[in-house]
């Protein structure tokens, strides 16, 4: 279901309670938020599917959009597909419903929805909506109720008519004609423990997890809303966040800081990532652990800062000057958000090198209950230079050429192993070197420890057996995992992958998860196919691979996939062979 | 018994390193290297203790000349790298060193917010005038009429006073140096060190490749005739009017330094993780 209507009317509110209403009742939710360009009072629209099991994607139409006015709300048509088994509820004082939505053919309803807020005592026409959109969800109206107060933070006098406007919004989905589908009921089995949080707060939480305790950023959407949860959590641990000038100045500082032995972490979104670019490339050489997370946005320059978009993979892989290994993760879930970010902090400070994490928009600013994630592994470790006070003892060799390509970093305030960090070419001891055989043993040094670190099973997540397999990344995955559930019951089976490690490309393990596949299809939320041409440069795909790729802001849903699956599926059927 | 064993107080030369400078015979860099070295034998803190942090340019090779850790980083970025290692080590001694084109041209936001974000540390600009690195193209400091080979005939633009904008962005230490004052400057570098906050330090310091005329520099700078003032008002009108030759610590001012709390408290990340639980 949608709640929509203009900036200000409070339709984040409504959905927010909603899901958490969603979740007193033991309920999982997800909740997308989706918004126009203006600053304020745009049109704005909270994005809420329910159910017994986790959500992690969006289904493919509405059963409700629910205006608190109409205004601009045409803009929605794409993002809101309705259908003829949608409910369309507007006020019935807030003009005509927009063609576009009724072109749907859903049934339209118009009630005095600000009236009754009115009536109400003063009350937030957003909470009729709140008593209005849960009811038809089945949620009942307890939890609606109990979200409401928890969330209250003025008086107890203003508390009374938002209450009233609530159970009013409730009788109000209980006076409408037609069946009201069956109350939502909270599976048996559910595990105890469940979070709620948005994407952008499960990897903040991540990165504190693997020991992040310096940030440095620069505001920007859709990521700002990682760096406000991250400033006062930073502070409680013994940390802190940095509002940089600018992001070469923000990627920089936390180059700086983490030379100084503090691992460090970045947000932004593709704007902000091209200017870090030399600042990453300095942290290749260098050798500082570094971690950027990206919540991508649709791009290219300002592109559409508010909307999602999986447009940056090649940019990530292959963007930077230079031969520049680089870590590249890309979590795909809400919960993975968080496990993905920890993982990188961890590696970054493992390998002295950059990681680049690739969230988007849609998990970024999207809310989600989830199950209580795994508790935290052990923070990060970097490999650190011993203090040495013998006088006789040997230069300390800052990069030198170890078997495992990685080195000892001996922390700023440590006696007996000063070095210079350089961005230059050097040799082992760190003296800025022209050479070509510097050059060589160096670049193959940052090359190697990348390649030859033992990653685990975490690359990727693999699921199934089936000689079509489906490669796919990010929050795409959600979609598709669905998609390939629905192909199940329709009698065709695929074999899923979800790439986590995008770089260094795992081309021993691709290869064994791909063992009997006939066929792959790459499916991503971009315009070119990246993740299709990145594997193609670096991997032979079996078969004759194919793409199926849609630029943002629309998701992909789950029945456009699974149609397309099993038309892909039948296209590559076994021949059989005649004498 | 035990002797009682002073350790005997670090000298300048027990901060430089033992490589040999890139730069050409003659350079002033040379002489800001050893004042340097003298300031920090001033202030006698153990050279693992100090941070060199550069950007990119002829001057911004000092960090690996002395026998502090350095970082030499990418161009123009100095400041920012050397304000995430300051605030998230606020024990060490953080001194940035770097030329006019590094600092003013690619790096002029930095400095502008660096001065205004008032970290506690030490910024030493050694200004030429010039890009020397790239052999001899104007720098934000250039005379607009100074002819090169990318501005035949000049920029036409004028020259940018870094010490009247570093007061005008908050800077709290502003002082001119001279290469051809190594003592003189290396007292100036420890004071700024000294200093709390932001401190800047601009030393002339010529290019005798590209900038030959700047041989004449030692007969014209002298000691600024007035004492160095805690208003910047007063600082800036003065700069207003002096012609870039007056040497000295111009404004000692007391703003409080960027306030770092790393490590002041420490809730576990687990206590935080309570506010997701349903």
């Amino acid at each position: 279901m949608a709640i929509a209507g203009s900036g200000g009317a409070g339709v984040m509110t409504a959905g927010t309670l909603l899901l958490d209403a969603a979740a007193r009742a033991g309920l999982y939710g997800l909740m997308v938020r989706t918004s126009g360009p203006q600053i304020r009072g745009g049109e704005a629209a909270a994005l809420l599917r329910l159910g017994p099991q986790p959500v992690v994607t969006l289904d493919d139409g509405f059963d409700l959009l629910l205006a608190i006015d109409w205004q601009n709300l045409h803009r929605f048509a794409d993002e809101i597909p309705l259908s003829q088994g949608s409910l369309l509820v507007g006020d019935v004082d807030a003009g005509e419903a927009p063609a576009a939505l009724l072109r749907s053919g859903a049934r339209l309803h118009a009630l005095a929805l600000k009236k009754a807020a009115k009536a109400a005592g003063g009350a937030w026409v957003n909470m009729i909506a709140l008593g209005l959109a849960g009811t038809l969800a089945g949620v009942p109206a307890a939890a609606l109720e109990a979200a409401l107060r928890a969330s209250w933070k003025r008086g107890e006098e203003s508390l009374a008519p938002n209450l009233a406007a609530l159970l009013q919004g409730v009788e109000m989905a209980n006076g409408l004609p037609g069946e009201r589908p069956p109350p939502l009921l909270p599976r048996a089995d559910a595990p105890a423990g469940r979070w709620m949080l948005s994407g952008n707060e499960a990897a903040g939480c991540g990165a504190l997890r693997g020991g992040v305790r310096f940030v440095a950023a620069y505001p920007i959407t859709p990521a700002t809303e990682l760096l406000e949860w991250m400033a006062p959590a930073l502070a409680r641990v013994g940390g802190t966040l940095l509002q940089a000038e600018d992001e070469l100045a923000s990627v920089n500082m936390i180059i700086g800081a983490s030379y100084g032995g503090v691992p460090s972490l970045t947000a932004t979104a593709g704007p902000g990532l091209a200017l870090m670019t030399e600042g990453i490339g300095l942290a290749v050489t260098a050798e500082v652990p570094i971690v950027v997370v990206d919540v991508m946005r649709g791009g290219p320059s300002t592109g559409i800062p508010a909307k999602s978009e999986q447009s940056d993979l090649s940019f990530a892989v292959d963007g930077l000057h230079g031969d520049a290994p680089r870590l590249v993760l890309a979590p795909n879930s809400i919960a993975d958000c968080l496990t993905a970010t920890e993982w990188a902090v961890q590696l970054a400070e493992a390998l002295q090198a950059p990681a680049i994490v690739l969230s988007d928009q849609f998990m970024g600013q999207s809310r989600a209950v989830i199950d209580r994630p795994p508790a935290a592994a052990e923070a990060a470790h970097r490999l650190t230079a011993p203090a040495r006070s013998a006088p006789d003892a040997p230069a300390y060799q800052r990069y030198l050429d170890t078997p495992s390509g990685v080195s000892p970093m001996a922390v700023p305030g440590t006696p007996g192993n000063v070095y210079t960090a350089d961005g230059l070419e050097h040799t082992e001891r760190g003296i800025p070197s022209s050479q070509a055989s510097d050059h060589r043993k160096q670049l193959d040094k940052r090359l190697r420890k990348l390649e030859q670190h033992d990653y685990g099973p975490r690359w990727a997540d693999v699921e199934g057996d089936a000689d079509l397999a489906i490669i796919t990344f990010g929050s795409t995955t959600g979609a598709v995992r669905e998609a390939v559930a629905r192909a199940a019951v329709q009698g065709v089976a695929l074999r899923l992958l979800s790439l986590r490690l995008l770089a260094p490309l795992r081309t021993d393990a691709l290869d064994q998860a791909l063992q009997g596949v006939r066929q792959v299809l790459v499916v991503e939320q971009n315009h070119g196919g990246q993740l299709l041409r990145y594997l193609r440069s670096r991997f032979d795909l079996p078969g004759r691979a194919s793409g199926l790729h849609r630029p943002g802001p629309l998701p992909l849903r789950p029945g456009e996939l699974c149609t397309a699956f099993v038309d892909w599926a039948a296209a590559h059927a076994p021949q059989e062979i005649t004498a | 018994m035990n002797d009682m064993v002073l350790p005997a107080p670090l000298r300048a030369a027990d901060y430089k390193s033992d490589y040999k400078p890139i730069w050409c015979p003659g350079c002033g860099d040379y002489t800001v290297l050893s004042s340097l070295t003298k300031a920090l034998a001033i202030i006698q803190r153990p050279p693992h203790e100090v941070a060199v942090v550069s950007g990119i340019g002829c001057s911004s090779r000092i960090p690996a000349y002395t026998t502090c850790y350095g970082f030499h980083g990418v161009h123009g970025r100095s400041l920012a790298a050397a304000t995430g290692l300051k605030v998230a080590r606020p024990d060490l001694t953080v001194v940035v060193t770097g030329g006019d084109g590094d600092g003013y041209s690619i790096g002029g936001n930095h400095f502008m917010h660096a001065c205004r974000r008032n970290v506690d540390m030490t910024y030493i600009v050694m200004d030429n005038h010039v890009y020397g690195m790239t052999k001899g193209q104007a720098s934000p400091t250039t005379e607009p009429d100074w002819d090169n080979k990318l501005s035949p005939g000049g920029t036409g633009i004028r020259a940018f006073n870094p010490l009247v904008i570093a007061l005008a962005a908050g800077a709290n230490f502003v002082a001119r140096g001279f290469s051809g004052d190594p003592n003189g400057t290396a007292a100036i570098i420890a004071q700024a060190i000294r200093h709390p906050g932001f401190s800047f330090v601009e030393i002339l310091s010529p290019c005798v490749t590209f900038r030959p005329e700047q041989k004449h520099w030692k007969e014209v700078v002298r000691p600024a005739p007035v004492a160095a003032t805690d208003d910047p008002a007063l600082a800036a009108r003065r700069l207003m009017t002096d012609d870039g030759f007056n040497l000295g610590v111009l404004h000692a001012g007391s703003r409080n330094p960027y306030p770092t709390r790393m490590g002041q408290t420490a809730t576990r990340v687990a206590d935080l993780e309570s506010e997701f639980e349903l």
